[in-house]
């Protein structure tokens, strides 16, 4: 397994205070590497930069291989314009290939089809002509999950995918990343659902405050109890 | 009903009417199609804001006494949008104060220029004039009309080669960005537009009914269309049509262009509210 994206003492931050420091760790095809991080860990920071979207304050992020910056699909968290937005599955899902488009104003047949056939991959081809505002939360996800896959075959960063959705939506939200990560597409997905990374990630990147507590296997990372203190207060949050 | 029909066909012996309909139809089209990016990128009264700096530069336009105005107002404006856009995304100043700030200092300084370098002797009277358009559609030269024209022509065609980039960056600038897109020029693109559609609107409905002629078709479409480019079509159509209504209404019933339009375009935008009802329902 090659590497293809690798971090190496990695610190990031806001106009001269770290967010978070002396990350290392690296991301192989095929893996499907979760991070891990309560709020404030500077997972968004870490997306960003992995990106190629903020510069980092010191240390590399080295990209191998045919990985470029752009090349990897990216998933982000909804905004509040997309909610009412006036748009069809299919307008949607074809803007994922407009990076490709350079200063082309219309999109080809190749691009069309590579949407028709995105949409087919993720079992959304009859939404095609729905109103992007007027379907549910999951359906939403893939649309845009499907558009991230016309503008990258090789990687995907996730974030937060599951977010807002209700527990039947989240499944089968893990059930088709797991699908896509089993084809050969690396995932990279942020999180803080800790039953769900481990029960689906190949690797664990945990973020604590400010620094990396953790990276490794899955396996390893439930061997180490560095999670299980993440585990217990999740767990006591959400009785709580 | 033959007196209406010999009326309009007198009326439409003039060209300034025919210039005013030319003129109308345009800026309502060219408005209208960015009208849509505008309300969605929730930047609806960035219409407004331009508007009252094209206000302020008109009056800095008179002391001057350039034989066109539009030289003076065109830059001016166009350099605020692009400011604004910026300041929106810098965000020492929240992009809402921001425009606020820009618009009420423009309107101010404007009429306060008005009146220490009167250009005429009723200035009530021009600044009612600029910031209504009362009457100065009717009073185009040939000269307005070609310029309109030409800009409508670069606004069109701007729109139609942007229009993929324009929607996904609308849609999502974050993925775009991530994906290599060079937003920001996107955006600059737009803002540069949208300040061209306003100084050319000036002259139809003037500085304070732009934002209707901006906002309420793609609002009215908003309603009833679902994807992005039915919207963007019926809203053009929407304007086109509640603009040419409304200027044979004026010229036959005398009542003031920008506001007979914005009235026109607002019973628009009901009807739609009553059609998304039904079609809403049967959804369901």
């Amino acid at each position: 397994m090659s590497i293809q994206l690798e971090c190496k003492d990695l610190t990031l931050g806001y106009e001269g205070s770290a967010v978070a420091e002396e990350l290392n760790f690296s991301v192989s095809e095929g893996d499907y590497l979760c991070i891990l991080g309560e709020n404030g860990s500077g997972k968004s920071t870490l997306i960003k930069a992995l990106l190629g979207l903020k510069p980092q304050m010191s240390g590399e992020i080295i990209r191998h291989g045919d990985i470029k910056v752009g090349d990897i699909g990216y998933l982000p968290q909804q905004t509040a314009i997309q909610r009412d937005f006036p748009a069809s599955v299919r307008e949607i899902v074809i803007s994922g290939c407009l990076p490709k488009c350079g200063l082309r104003p219309f999109y080809t047949k190749e691009e069309k089809k590579l949407a028709g056939e995105t949409m087919a991959r993720l079992g959304i081809t009859e939404l095609a002509g729905r109103c992007y505002r007027e379907l549910s939360g999951g359906q939403q996800q893939r649309v845009l999950l499907a558009r991230a896959l016309c503008a990258a075959q090789k990687m995907l960063l996730l974030d937060e995918p599951v977010t807002g959705l209700d527990p039947k939506a989240q499944t089968d939200m893990y059930e088709l990343i797991n699908e896509l990560n089993k084809s050969g597409i690396t995932v990279i997905m942020v999180s803080h659902d800790f039953a769900a990374a481990t029960s689906y990630a190949s690797h664990i990147l945990h973020i604590g405050a400010h620094r990396q507590l953790f990276f490794g296997t899955t396996a390893d990372y439930l061997a180490s109890g560095v999670g299980k203190s993440f585990s217990e207060r999740t767990v006591s949050e959400e009785n709580g | 009903m033959a007196d209406l029909a010999a009326k309009l066909q007198l009326y439409f012996s003039y060209p300034f009417v025919w210039y005013a309909l030319i003129v109308g139809l345009l800026i309502a089209l060219c408005s209208s199609l960015l009208g849509v990016t505008l309300v969605l990128k929730r930047f609806s009264y960035i219409g407004d804001g331009l508007s009252h700096v094209a206000f302020g530069a008109m009056a800095v336009a008179g002391i001057t006494g350039l034989t066109n105005n539009n030289y003076v107002v065109i830059p001016i404006t166009v350099i605020s949008a692009i400011l604004l856009l910026r300041t929106g995304q810098n965000a020492k100043i929240n992009g809402d104060a921001a425009i606020a700030m820009i618009s009420v200092g423009a309107l101010a300084v404007g009429y306060l220029l008005m009146n220490l370098f009167p250009s005429s002797a009723n200035i009530s009277g021009d600044v009612c004039t600029t910031l209504f358009g009362s009457t100065s559609i009717l009073t185009l030269k040939r000269e307005d009309v070609i310029l309109c024209i030409v800009m409508s022509v670069i606004v069109i065609s701007a729109f139609l080669l942007f229009y993929h980039k324009i929607f996904a960056v609308t849609f999502d600038e974050s993925f775009m960005k991530a994906a290599g897109v060079k937003a920001g020029v996107y955006n600059l693109v737009i803002a540069v537009i949208t300040a061209l559609i306003i100084v050319l609107a000036m002259n139809l409905v003037g500085s304070l009914l732009i934002s209707a002629l901006i906002i309420f078709p793609a609002l009215s479409a908003m309603r009833v269309f679902k994807s992005f480019r039915s919207v963007v079509i019926c809203s053009a159509a929407v304007s086109v049509f509640c603009a040419g209504a409304g200027i044979f209404v004026s010229v036959m019933f005398g009542t003031p262009v920008g506001s007979t339009i914005v009235v026109t375009d607002i019973a628009v935008f009901f009807i739609f509210c009553i059609i998304s009802l039904f079609t809403r329902r049967k959804a369901l």
